[in-house]
């Protein structure tokens, strides 16, 4: 006669249709705030999705419904002073309307004016790179440590102190002291009428007298908190891939780049920020800024600060191989290595860089390079061009032209099976 | 599991002692977010795609996430078998509470309430919503999303007027369904096309002219039916996506006009079956002090000028007036006697089953709110008219307003109250082929102010001009709202 389906292991995205043709509505908007979002937000904030404001207007559902005017009654419940024709004045804000079904949907409204919602970062990525889907990158074998992670679950009667859950532990204090505390004070209260009573024997009224103080001495020793009333905080273990990668961002700031360059550096970045985070458990970024010399900056100063003069990549790759040895050990961090660049570099520096990666390489997941800014042989490219035979499961170069390449590129680079 | 399933059948037995009539039950435990699913698909395990459900979830899952509401421990609907879902995070006492009150409470309701069994029928729907979102996925295949959305958006605007409130509507099934729908696609555009014949057959033409003065001869209370038969642009498929959404507003029909009886019902049983589980020893002490503690808290009514007053919880009244039946059966007082000549010293179990079988809210509120509830419960009556700078009080819980708070309050959950009367009245056949609706005022409440907006709904399954003329309480024309001639829908 009775079927029990546990049903919790079934998929529970079965909203997600709906909801993308909510997404779908509400486009205009989502590609705005996500707009936003890039040019407002410091680049490791970004990864975290976003939330969409909607203007009720666009997504409303109208129903044919009563607007405000003529004679309404309300029946009311708790009434405590009213008599039969006692006047008062409208309350403001339910004047004249029905207080509970007058406008279409009034229990949404106040929700509706402000419909915000939150969209995941693969979403969040969609209307990033413009409608692009994000595909299934990369099945990487990972060095995969898990250390468990705590995640809350209903409460338990034992714990630690400070899984303590103040509010329903006093709660529940309060309630066993009412009731274990009802009798006492119906007898107590029974005693001290008798007492008043003056017709009583010397003998009785000290008996009473008596029973009157054990009585008062066991109600003030109830305890205020026992261990029965205790709640606390439940955690269960959720397993979590503990691993840790640092990313690398190299970039020229020699006068010869562009903002539109960097726009578009940092769009490739962010893209393998993003990536890496969902990989990984910890990303560590490092940025290094180089012109002629190299140097460790913030995201501020690495985006939008210009210098002048020319450019020498060796600096940046020796900053970054120092850094790495001493801050990130490689059998430590899964280290990912991305340079940008409009591919100068001066003419001597050619043979100190092919060094440098021959060292830096072996130590990173996976080096690579994009060279932004049309594509004619610059001195750098020729450099690298060799190197990406020899180190070829390890290291890529690609070069972007405009904001469009930057998604097929970056698709491109960690899509072809790769060990990472 | 195997322990909710010992008190499943211990609460089936019980229940079954109590003569509760029931469809057979299925239990399915789910997850929170399960549970928001469900939320956005106001309950029915399967539907359509569309945008709005999203956005139901959205909402849901928002409220939920930053604390501002908890979920339901419970949704239970309205299918044979009876489908109930229950949250993981419930204790076994709410489990149990949860069978009680959705599984044998809401289930027998739904059987045995002469609404739903007009209205719906629990064995077909299931099956009728799987047909549903097969044929408009496969509309959407055909005629692109967009254009389906476009008249699924049309529909829902006016679901609550795509109802037949006065006669009791066609059964469903799937089978039959699909069988018929082809039929019904070339039956409906001959008829439709006859309608709309510009050309009469000579020997025809007295009869239409006849049918140009009254078309439609009866006013028509349920505009998606009417669209549905007789609107002049829409193509077959939209037709039978017209009659989808007029299925599901007809499913949900009951469930609006039956909210206190149905959730009282429930309550009522839940509350006598925990309570005789434990006259029979199978609850512990504890179990049935988190009973009462979640019992009472579903059964908090705060006063109107509390600010978290959000009116007469439905679980509360209908509770306390169930449990007055049971009273004034068992142990009536003097006034009982007078107010309730039949059911004072009755047996309680076959009054209360009457009292669920053949009444919805306002009846059943107008028909048995007693003295003592409206003393409980403190009721009184404000009134609150537009002419006036306040509003002021018209009746308490005495003697002299004990009348008037309860047909009051009956009226409030009277359908005129929530929703406005709507007709169709008149079609220009011959002319512009305008649709003419007319609102009948109640208590003098005039149409909200998005009442333009709808009608673009209207003009967009209509094809033509549509007019909606409010009356007031003589009858004359007190505003008249049009649609314009081609005016596109916002958003």
């Amino acid at each position: 006669m009775l079927h029990i389906i546990d049903r919790r292991f079934n998929s529970t995205n079965k909203s997600s249709v709906n909801r993308q043709r909510l997404m779908k509505r509400v486009q205009a908007r989502i590609k705005e705030a996500v707009e936003e979002a890039v040019s407002k937000r410091a680049m490791d904030d970004l990864g975290r999705g976003g939330e969409v404001s909607v203007p009720k207007a666009d997504i409303s559902e109208p129903v044919f419904g009563h607007g405000s005017g003529g004679q309404v009654t309300h029946v009311l419940p708790g009434n405590k002073q009213f008599k039969v024709g006692d006047k008062m004045m409208r309350p403001s804000g339910r004047g004249g309307g029905d207080g509970g079904a007058g406008h279409g949907a009034s229990d949404d409204a106040q929700y509706e004016n402000e419909f915000t919602f939150q969209i995941t970062r693969a979403e969040y990525l969609d209307y990033l790179f413009d409608g692009l889907e994000l595909p299934y990158l990369v099945k990487k074998d990972l060095s995969k440590q898990e250390s468990p992670k705590y995640r809350n679950a209903g409460f338990t009667s034992q714990g630690s102190p400070e899984k303590l859950n103040v509010l329903r532990t006093l709660a529940r204090a309060r309630g066993r002291r009412i009731a274990l505390t009802a009798n006492l004070k119906k007898r107590i209260l029974a005693l001290q009428l008798q007492l008043e009573q003056d017709e009583l024997e010397v003998e009785e009224r000290l008996q009473l007298e008596a029973e009157l103080q054990r009585l008062l001495k066991r109600k003030s020793s109830l305890p205020f908190l026992e261990e029965v009333d205790l709640r606390f905080h439940n955690l269960t273990q959720v397993p979590n891939p503990a691993t840790s990668a640092v990313m690398f961002c190299l970039m020229d700031v020699s006068g010869s780049m562009t903002q539109a360059m960097k726009d578009m550096a940092k769009r490739y970045f962010l893209l393998l920020y993003l990536f890496l985070e969902r990989q990984y458990g910890k990303t560590e970024i490092v940025f290094i800024s180089h012109h002629t010399q190299a140097q460790e900056v913030d995201d501020q100063t690495f985006f939008y600060s210009r210098e002048s003069g020319g450019t020498i990549v060796s600096s940046a790759l020796q900053l970054t191989l120092d850094i790495i040895q001493q801050r990130y050990p490689s059998h430590n961090w899964n280290i990912y290595v991305a340079q940008a660049s409009d591919g100068d570099n001066w003419a001597d520096d050619s043979e100190r860089c092919q060094q440098l990666i021959h060292q830096l390489v072996p130590l990173c997941q996976y080096f690579t390079y994009v060279e932004i800014g049309k594509h004619t042989e610059k001195p750098l490219w020729s450099d690298y061009a060799p190197l990406a035979v020899t180190h070829g499961d390890h290291f890529a170069m690609r070069s972007i032209t405009s904001v469009k390449d930057i998604y097929p590129v970056f698709h491109d680079l960690f899509s072809r099976g790769k060990t990472l | 599991m195997p322990l909710l399933q010992r008190f499943e059948n211990e609460i089936g037995r019980i229940a079954n002692d109590f003569g509760l009539d029931c469809y057979s039950n299925q239990l399915e435990v789910i997850s929170a977010e399960q549970m928001i699913d469900a939320y956005a698909s106001v309950g029915l395990p399967i539907s359509y795609f569309h945008w709005s459900y999203g956005k139901q979830f959205e909402m849901t899952r928002a409220r939920y996430e930053s604390g501002k509401m908890g979920l339901a421990y419970e949704m239970v609907i309205n299918s044979s078998p009876c489908i109930a879902y229950l949250m993981e995070e419930n204790t076994m006492a709410m489990q149990v509470l949860v069978i009680a009150h959705a599984c044998y409470g809401h289930n027998s309701f739904f059987k045995g309430n002469y609404m739903f069994r007009e209205w719906t029928d629990a064995s077909a729907i299931v099956d009728y919503m799987a047909f549903a979102k097969d044929y408009i996925l496969q509309c959407e295949g055909q005629h692109g999303v967009d254009e389906v959305e476009q008249v699924l958006d049309s529909c829902h605007a006016l679901m609550s007027h795509g109802v037949n409130r006065y006669v009791r509507p066609p059964a469903l099934s799937k089978a039959e369904e699909k069988l018929r729908q082809k039929d019904r696609e070339v039956a409906l555009q001959n008829q439709v096309n006859h309608l709309w014949a510009t050309i009469p057959q000579a020997n025809e033409e007295d009869e239409l002219e006849q049918a140009e003065i009254k078309f439609p001869t009866e006013p028509e209370e349920n505009l998606l039916y009417f669209i549905e038969k007789n609107s002049p642009i829409l193509e077959p498929w939209q037709r039978e996506v017209v009659r989808i959404v007029r299925k599901i507003a007809q499913y949900f029909y009951p469930q609006k006009q039956t909210k206190v009886m149905n959730e009282g019902w429930a309550c009522f049983w839940h509350y006598s079956i925990f309570t005789e589980l434990h006259a029979q020893g199978l609850i512990s002490d504890g179990f049935m002090l988190e009973f009462f503690d979640i019992h009472s808290r579903v059964l908090r009514q705060t006063d109107f000028n509390n600010p978290a007053y959000s009116g007469i919880n439905p679980y509360t009244l209908g509770y306390a007036m169930m449990t007055d039946i049971r009273r004034i059966c068992e142990a009536p007082t003097e006034e009982d006697k007078q107010w309730f000549p039949d059911l004072a010293g009755s047996d309680w179990q076959q009054s209360l089953d009457f009292a669920m079988r053949n009444f919805k809210d306002e009846s059943f509120i107008l028909q048995y709110l007693s003295p003592k509830v409206i003393r409980d419960l403190k009721l009184f009556i404000v009134v609150d008219d537009e002419h006036l700078d306040h509003v002021w009080v018209s009746a308490i819980h005495d003697e002299q307003g004990y009348q008037q708070v309860r047909a009051d309050l009956a009226s409030e959950y009277s359908l005129s109250r929530t929703e406005p009367n709507i007709q169709v009245t008149n079609v220009a056949l011959r002319g512009d082929r305008c649709l003419t609706l007319q609102h009948a005022q109640v208590d003098g409440r005039p149409m909200a102010d998005n009442t333009s907006d709808m009608l673009k709904h209207v003009h967009q399954l209509w094809g033509f001009k549509v007019v909606l003329q409010s009356l007031d309480v003589d009858g004359e024309v007190n505003k008249t709202y049009t649609s314009a001639e081609s005016s596109p829908i916002d958003g």
